[in-house]
């Protein structure tokens, strides 16, 4: 077979070429034609959701958290307020080595291990470009820190927002209450909306009352922010409203007052303006520091106070119960007049004691283990006032019946919470035959109401009670509901009197004058009060004990474990003439009435003249 | 054996009767001219928005434009028979650069594709887009075509050289487009459709081991965020859904000028280089994607006519090679960015920022007005 030589052959490799630029001009149409179609469906026919998706990258509505509303005191002095809080953030997308810029974080402020833990999750949550807090309340110092190794720490920021201050931190830990971070079960319960850009949530007291009113209400804007979430400019606002500023009745100086007179002693003092039912001081010892709660307490301070014998976070100014002991003396003696048992005149004779009939059991008056008799062969209403005979009351209870007593005895808002404006506030106990029968399923025994006759036995009363019944006895009879609130924006706030206790007018001054004998008498409870004193007190003391104290036994103040010493109580208003104010005192473990009673002096003394020279008897 | 000079007995004759213009004594084809200084025009108004209304940005691509015409202009009055003569030694030269990249290179972020001599810094592989082309054709341009199963296999080779030392550089963008390149070559040449279509098998057949042992992790990564940019909202994926939703919001009359939202918040990254067309997109809407999409379908068409009229096959086939290259760069680039082709390094030619690949891209269009300019020169 011949060999051909192979030629070039320019006709066909030029024919072939066109081919193949056919070809070629074919696949570039083709594919073309698919990025023209790519874009066609995403400029033309989605446009609509990209057009959406582009506006939410770049709109975002940014909630307006309102300012919380100002507490000030009767006089105008803060009392929680609204500070610059700074606190450091990292916007990850920015730090350049985010383990690295840690590092040196944690050598330059102190963070700690929960820190970096809660840190953790909150980047997990994060959108990008978002600068996600580390550490809250940052010091001046660290603050100055930060500031000058800035520089050096690109994606880290400080951030300022408002954080709740008390500046009067323990003073008024118990009457204010606190606000605290936002918790999973409270923002399930609190309307979503409002509280959009809110951290914090009043969680006791005041601030948990009137969290609506402090709160005011979420604004929002609409702001253009770039793809790091700085905002470049506002394009539509809607203010939020500022939480309304509250005035308290409460008087710093008289808080002050109760609270250093009961220095490093567990008790509670009320005092109450009867006038208005306004609270003046609400004071519960020991306290602690409400600024520790505001933006999450640490497991170590929290332990302290929880599991703290003194129970400090306990309010025991309304969540205290006690037996108010002979404190309720001045009501069992009016509930005797005007049941028409007893007049002011009428006597019953005290050999120190008390005997039901056909009974043996001896109900010893406290005054028999000093003198070893009575207080008198016959004891009249001023003197059992005034010396606080349990043998009158005794008598008077037993002849009232315990039914009788817890009917005459509500008015003064015994057996019922009071209604005041804070949280957690207990309704001790009135008892009676049916109190009984439901709460406890027995049977009344004729001794109970013995012991129920001077405030012992099943009867509790918080120190807000007693206060309120204080402020009942003190303005004759008038009844209202008490207060801490004075003021809204300026505005005062009238609460409505409730159904007054009707009683005869001598009656009212028969107790009286068996109050004032209390302070201003010779034999008085607390006439060591009187020393010095420029107004008259009418007042009551009362002692509790905390151990039952068996037949026959001898309660040696000295010998029984402090914690199981009597409380002791005073209750007392003045002037007596037109009272202004009316106070209700408990000391844990005070041994006798003598622990409360020079507190309601430098109390009264402070509200009447802004300050007390009155000196502790030795 | 010479080049063979072709003779259209219809046109011939007329060129010869009518005296060289200026255009065709400097060797510079007008249409082609005027649709280059259309496209780069437009792209530095896209690029003044999409820098942030950066006028340094403009002036300086403005002096990498002006040094790319210089480049084409210069690259023009090269003749073919210099080009062909030049093939085997800028061939060698080249690999041996890229086997001097491997040792002594330079680079940023885990590639080594630069190579430093004295204060100078360039890119081997960037010059490899022509030289390789150059290569195959020159190779071919002497055989009969379509040609034979040895000369594909050598032409092959020529290739694969090359794009495998840029492949390991990593450098998965570049070397795809010199493959590209030179396959382009051989594909002009008349290779039988049977290695087209056997080649295709095999590349679907090769997928999987190439998923399994080629592909790095961060390619690997990039395949996958384009199928599902949702999985890696913040990561790889950020890129593709800030790059879609700028182009979809533009819709077909666009944001304005200098008012794109995605790209003037910083919400599209790398705006004014790899993902300008988004900008584009944004600002000028579907309108303006037709308008550039328009242009570059001119300059395409015109490279084609330019092949189809070249006087010896290196012309014809570097003139389609060079064409189909610069649409690899238009189709992989308007493809990544609108999220259907994984996010490779490829800029969109003449319009994205930089001065690398305007230099290349300018040099290449400098062969192919060379190639439009050969016949009339030949003849005179």
């Amino acid at each position: 077979m011949p060999q051909y030589i192979a030629l070039k052959d320019p006709n066909r490799e030029s024919r072939i070429y066109s081919a193949r630029t056919v070809a070629a001009i074919t696949v570039v149409l083709a594919l073309l034609g698919i990025i023209l179609t790519r874009y066609y469906s995403l400029q033309v026919t989605e446009f609509e959701s990209y057009r959406t998706q582009s506006d939410s990258n770049r709109v975002k509505l940014q909630p307006l958290p309102p300012k919380r509303g100002l507490i000030y005191d009767r006089n105008g002095v803060l009392l929680a307020d609204n500070r610059p809080s700074f606190s450091l953030s990292v916007i990850k997308e920015r730090v350049p080595d985010f383990d690295a810029t840690l590092t040196e974080l944690q050598q330059l402020v102190p963070i700690t291990e929960s820190h970096l833990e809660k840190f953790q999750q909150r980047l997990k949550r994060r959108r990008p470009y978002e600068a996600v807090p580390l550490r809250f309340r940052l010091t001046e110092e660290e603050r100055a820190i930060l500031a000058v190794n800035r520089f050096r720490l690109p994606g880290v920021v400080v951030d300022a927002q408002l954080l709740r201050h008390y500046p009067q931190g323990e003073l008024f830990s118990h009457a204010l209450g606190y606000v605290g971070r936002i918790n999973e079960r409270e923002a399930f319960e609190l309307d979503e909306t409002e509280y959009r850009g809110t951290f914090h949530v009043g969680k006791i007291g005041v601030e948990k009352f009137y969290e609506q009113m402090l709160h005011g209400a979420v604004g929002y804007q609409n702001v253009e922010t770039n793809a790091h979430g700085r905002v470049l400019r506002v394009l539509e606002r809607y203010s939020p409203k500022p939480g309304v500023d509250l005035t308290l009745h409460l008087d710093i100086e008289v808080q002050k007052a109760a609270f250093d007179a009961l220095g490093d002693r567990r008790g509670a003092v009320v005092a109450i303006d009867p006038l208005t039912g306004g609270i003046l001081a609400l004071v519960s010892t020991p306290g602690f520091d409400t600024n520790l709660f505001v933006n999450g307490i640490s497991s170590k301070d929290y332990s302290a106070l929880r599991d703290s014998l003194d129970v400090p976070l306990f309010n025991r100014a309304v969540q205290g119960q006690y037996p108010p002991g002979s404190t309720i003396k001045p009501m069992m003696a009016m509930a005797g007049l005007e049941s028409g048992l007893v007049t002011p005149e009428s006597t019953v004779p005290d050999p120190g004691w008390y005997r039901l009939p056909g009974d043996s059991h001896r109900y010893r008056d406290w005054i028999l283990r000093i003198r070893g008799t009575g207080h008198a062969p016959e004891v009249d209403m001023k003197m059992a006032i005034a010396e606080s005979c349990d043998t009158y009351f005794y008598d008077l209870g037993r002849r009232l019946t315990i039914d009788r007593m817890a009917e005459y005895l509500s008015p003064y808002g015994l057996g019922d919470r009071t209604g005041i404006d804070t949280t957690n506030e207990r309704q001790g106990v009135l008892p009676s035959k049916v109190w009984k029968r439901d709460t406890l399923g027995q049977t009344w025994y004729p001794g109970e109401t013995i012991s129920a006759s001077i405030g012992q036995g099943y009867m509790l009363a918080t120190p807000m009670q007693l206060a309120v019944a204080t402020s009942v006895l003190a303005s004759k009879g008038k009844r209202r509901v008490p207060r801490l609130l004075r003021e809204v924006n300026g505005e005062p706030v009238v609460v409505p009197e409730l159904e007054p206790l009707q009683a005869e007018q001598q009656n009212w001054d028969s107790i009286y004058e068996g109050m004032l004998e209390v302070v201003h008498g010779e034999r008085g409870t607390a006439n060591y009060l009187a020393k010095g004193i420029e107004y008259r007190m009418a007042g009551k003391t009362g002692t509790a004990q905390v151990i039952g104290i068996a037949q026959n036994a001898v309660y040696n103040e000295e010998e029984v474990n402090e914690r199981h010493r009597h409380h002791g109580l005073f209750i007392a208003f003045a002037p007596a003439e037109a009272p202004t104010i009316a106070v209700a005192i408990i000391v844990e473990n005070g041994g006798g009435s003598s622990a409360a009673t020079p507190i309601a002096r430098k109390v009264i003394d402070t509200w009447l003249f802004g300050s007390s020279q009155y000196k502790d008897p030795a | 054996m010479g080049d063979y000079v072709r003779q259209m007995p219809h046109q011939g004759s007329a060129d010869l009767a009518r005296p060289p213009s200026t255009a065709s004594r400097l060797h510079i084809d007008i249409p082609l001219l005027l649709l280059l200084m259309a496209l780069t025009t437009y792209g530095l108004f896209v690029l003044y928005s999409a820098s942030g209304q950066n006028m340094g940005a403009v002036v300086r691509q403005g002096r990498y434009f002006a040094v790319g015409y210089v480049i084409l202009i210069l690259g023009a009055q090269v003749s073919l028979q210099r080009y062909t003569r030049w093939a085997p030694w800028l061939y060698l030269a080249g690999v041996a650069t890229l086997v001097a990249v491997m040792f002594f290179g330079v680079g940023a972020k885990g590639a080594q594709r630069w190579l430093q001599i004295g204060g100078f810094r360039f890119q081997p592989s960037e010059i490899m887009k022509l030289v390789v082309p150059i290569a195959v054709a020159w190779y071919l341009s002497d055989r009969i075509l379509p040609p034979r199963f040895k000369y594909v296999l050598v032409s092959l080779a020529l290739v694969v050289v090359p794009a495998g030392l840029i492949l390991q550089q990593p450098d998965l963008g570049t070397s795809l487009l010199i493959a590209a390149s030179g396959l382009f070559v051989l594909f002009m040449a008349g290779i039988g459709w049977r290695y087209i279509f056997g080649a295709m098998v095999l590349a679907v057949a090769s997928a999987w081991p190439a998923w399994m042992f080629v592909f790095k992790d961060y390619q690997k990564q990039r395949i996958l965020t384009m199928l599902n940019p949702e999985s890696d909202k913040l990561g790889a994926g950020w890129n593709i859904i800030q790059s879609k939703t700028a182009i979809g919001s533009g819709g077909w009359e666009g944001k304005g000028w200098m008012t794109g939202t995605q790209s003037q918040l910083d919400f599209l990254p790398e705006s004014h280089t790899d993902f300008i067309i988004a900008v584009l997109a944004e600002e000028f809407g579907l309108r303006g994607v037709l308008f550039l999409l328009s242009l570059y379908l001119l300059i395409l068409l015109r490279g084609f006519w330019i092949g189809l009229h070249a006087q010896t096959s290196f012309g014809r086939m570097m003139a389609g090679s060079l064409t189909l290259t610069f649409f690899v760069y238009i189709f992989v680039n308007m493809g990544m960015v609108a999220g259907l082709l994984p996010v490779v390094g490829v800029p969109l030619p003449l319009v994205s920022a930089g001065g690398t690949s305007v230099v290349t891209l300018m040099a290449g269009f400098g062969i192919l007005m060379a190639v439009s300019t050969e016949k009339r020169m030949v003849v005179h």
